[in-house]
C-alpha cells in the first residue's frame, strides 16, 4: 500500500484551479493562433486576436480569462494499491476548490438546490468522478466547466440502426442548435455507447483531452475528423459571427453497449476549455 | 472599418445609425443585470413597482463579474448568455430600454420588440472577460446586493468593446440565410 496525504490532493486541487483559469491551455493557443491563419473573414480574425490578446491581459493583471469560472469537475483515477490519509478524499478536493475560488478572486457560481438556488459562496461542492484502476498512482484530471456551452450540451439514445451516420447527425445537430451561446470555438466531447450515464461521463472526460489529439481508436479517430470538417462547414465561425473555426478538436470516447441501444451523449466546450491533470 | 463611438444614454438618432456588423465603442453608464435581477425587475413591474435604475435611454449589460482583486478597478467581466433573459426583455424594451449587451442570439419576440422600440443588441466577445474589464473604471451595486455575482451594478465604461448584433430594423448578425 502506498499512502498519500489528502491535504496533497487538496494542494493540488487548489493550484489546478487556479492556473487554469488565470493561463490558457497550451493546446488551445495554439489552436487560436493557426485558426487565425485559416480564417478569410476579418471579423473571425478579429475576434479571435482578441482572445490571445484576453489571455495576456489575464496573465498580466491577474484576472481570471472568462467571469464564468465554472462549476468545478474533477475526475480521480486512483490506483487500487493506494490508501488515502489524513481525512476523507472527497472533503480534501471540495478544500481545494473552495480554497482556488477564494483565493484566486473566481466566480462562485454554484447554488445549493437547483430549484431553491441558494449560492453556496464557495463553489462547492465540485462534481467528482472516481475510478479505481490498477496500480499505486493517481491521476487527477480538472476542469473548469463553463455553463454558456454546458446548457447547449445533448444526449439520445439512437437506435442500432442509425449507426455511424445516426451519430453524426446528431453531433452536428447538436452544434448547430447551440450556434453562438456557448462561445465558439467550441471544443465537443462524445461519448458513444455504455449506458446513459456512462455516455454523458465519457463526454465530459474526453472535454480533457488536448485539442489536437486524436484518439488512439483508429474508428473513433477517423470519425473525429469526420465530425469536425462537417462542423467547420457549418458557418457558425468564432462567436458565431461566422467563418471556418466553428470547432477546434471533436474528441470522442467510446464503450460497449447494449445489443439493443446506441446512446450518444454530446458535451460541448467553449474555447476556453480550461482542463489540467497531474499524477501523483 | 473604424468603430463608432457611442455615449450612453443611448438616444434615438444614434441607435438609428447603428448597422448590423458595426464594431462600436460604448463610453457612459451601462447597467448590469442577469437571470435572477432580471426574474426580480418582472416581479417589481407586475407588482406595479419601479426598476432600480432609470431605464430611459439606458443600456443593461448581461453580466456578473468575478471578484475584483485589490488593487485593480474590474475583475473578469465578460457577456453571458442572451437568450435566457429572452423572455423577461420585452416588458424593459417597451419602458425605454434602448440597448442590450450579452452574447448569442435573440428570440423572435425580442427582435421584433427591438424594432418596434428602435432598440439596439450589442454582442460584447463571450470568454474575453479579461480584456472587457479593461473598459470598466468604475464599478458599484445599485440593487440586490444579495444576488452577489448576479446583483445589478452600475458601471462606468470607457470605450467597452461591441458589435452591433441586431440593429433597430432588426437585422441579424447570427442570420445565415
Ligand atoms: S461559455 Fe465558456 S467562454 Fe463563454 S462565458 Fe461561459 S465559460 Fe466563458
Amino acid at each position: 500500500m502506498r499512502e498519500i496525504d489528502v491535504q496533497i490532493i487538496k494542494n493540488e486541487v487548489k493550484e489546478l484551479f487556479i492556473e487554469m483559469n488565470y493561463e490558457i491551455s497550451p493546446d488551445i493557443k495554439s489552436a487560436v493562433t493557426c485558426a487565425i491563419a485559416c480564417e478569410t473573414s476579418l471579423l473571425a480574425r478579429e475576434v479571435l486576436g482578441d482572445l490571445l490578446k484576453n489571455a495576456e491581459l489575464a496573465t498580466e493583471y491577474r484576472i481570471p480569462m472568462c467571469q464564468d469560472t465554472g462549476m468545478a469537475v474533477v475526475f480521480l483515477e486512483v490506483g487500487q494499491d493506494v490508501s488515502f490519509t489524513g481525512g476523507f478524499i472527497g472533503d480534501a478536493i471540495n478544500q481545494g476548490v473552495r480554497e482556488a475560488y477564494e483565493e484566486g478572486y473566481m466566480r462562485k457560481s454554484v447554488v445549493s438546490n437547483p430549484l431553491i438556488r441558494v449560492n453556496t459562496k464557495d463553489n462547492t461542492p465540485a462534481i467528482i468522478h472516481y475510478e479505481l484502476v490498477p496500480g499505486d498512482q493517481v491521476k487527477l484530471i480538472c476542469t473548469a466547466k463553463g455553463f454558456g456551452s454546458e446548457n447547449m450540451s445533448r444526449i439520445k439514445m439512437l437506435n442500432p440502426s442509425e449507426g455511424t451516420s445516426g451519430v453524426v447527425d446528431f453531433v452536428v445537430e447538436t452544434v448547430h442548435l447551440a450556434g453562438s451561446n456557448p462561445c465558439p470555438p467550441m471544443v465537443i466531447g462524445v461519448g458513444i455507447g455504455g449506458t446513459m450515464e456512462k455516455a454523458a461521463i465519457m463526454a465530459k472526460k474526453a472535454l480533457t483531452r488536448d485539442v489536437g489529439q486524436n484518439s488512439d481508436d483508429q474508428v473513433s479517430a477517423e470519425l473525429e475528423k469526420l465530425i469536425l470538417d462537417k462542423i467547420n462547414g457549418l458557418n457558425i465561425g468564432p462567436q458565431g459571427f461566422g467563418g471556418r473555426t466553428t470547432a477546434f478538436a471533436v474528441n470522442i470516447n467510446m464503450f460497449p453497449t447494449h445489443i439493443a441501444g446506441l446512446p450518444v451523449a454530446v458535451n460541448i466546450n467553449c474555447h476556453a476549455s480550461r482542463h489540467r491533470e497531474v499524477t501523483l | 472599418m473604424n468603430p463608432i463611438r457611442l455615449t450612453t444614454p443611448l438616444t434615438f438618432e444614434a441607435v438609428a445609425s447603428l448597422k448590423c456588423g458595426d464594431r462600436v465603442l460604448i463610453t457612459g453608464t451601462i447597467y448590469t443585470a442577469r437571470d435572477a435581477a432580471h426574474m426580480k425587475m418582472i416581479q417589481e413591474l407586475e407588482k406595479g413597482g419601479e426598476i432600480p435604475f432609470p431605464l430611459d435611454g439606458s443600456v443593461i449589460y448581461y453580466a456578473g463579474p468575478t471578484p475584483t482583486r485589490p488593487g485593480n478597478i474590474s475583475g473578469a467581466f465578460g457577456p453571458t448568455t442572451s437568450g435566457r433573459m429572452d423572455k423577461m426583455t420585452v416588458p424593459l424594451l417597451e419602458k425605454g430600454l434602448k440597448g442590450m449587451i450579452g452574447k448569442g442570439l435573440r428570440s423572435q419576440e425580442v427582435i421584433d420588440s427591438i424594432i418596434k422600440n428602435r432598440a439596439v443588441y450589442f454582442a460584447a466577445i463571450g470568454g474575453a472577460g479579461a480584456l472587457i474589464g479593461q473598459s470598466v473604471k468604475m464599478i458599484s451595486v445599485v440593487a440586490y446586493e444579495e444576488l452577489g455575482a448576479e446583483a445589478i451594478r452600475k458601471i462606468v465604461v470607457e470605450e467597452f468593446p461591441a458589435i452591433v448584433a441586431i440593429d433597430s430594423t432588426g437585422k441579424c448578425i447570427y442570420d445565415r440565410e
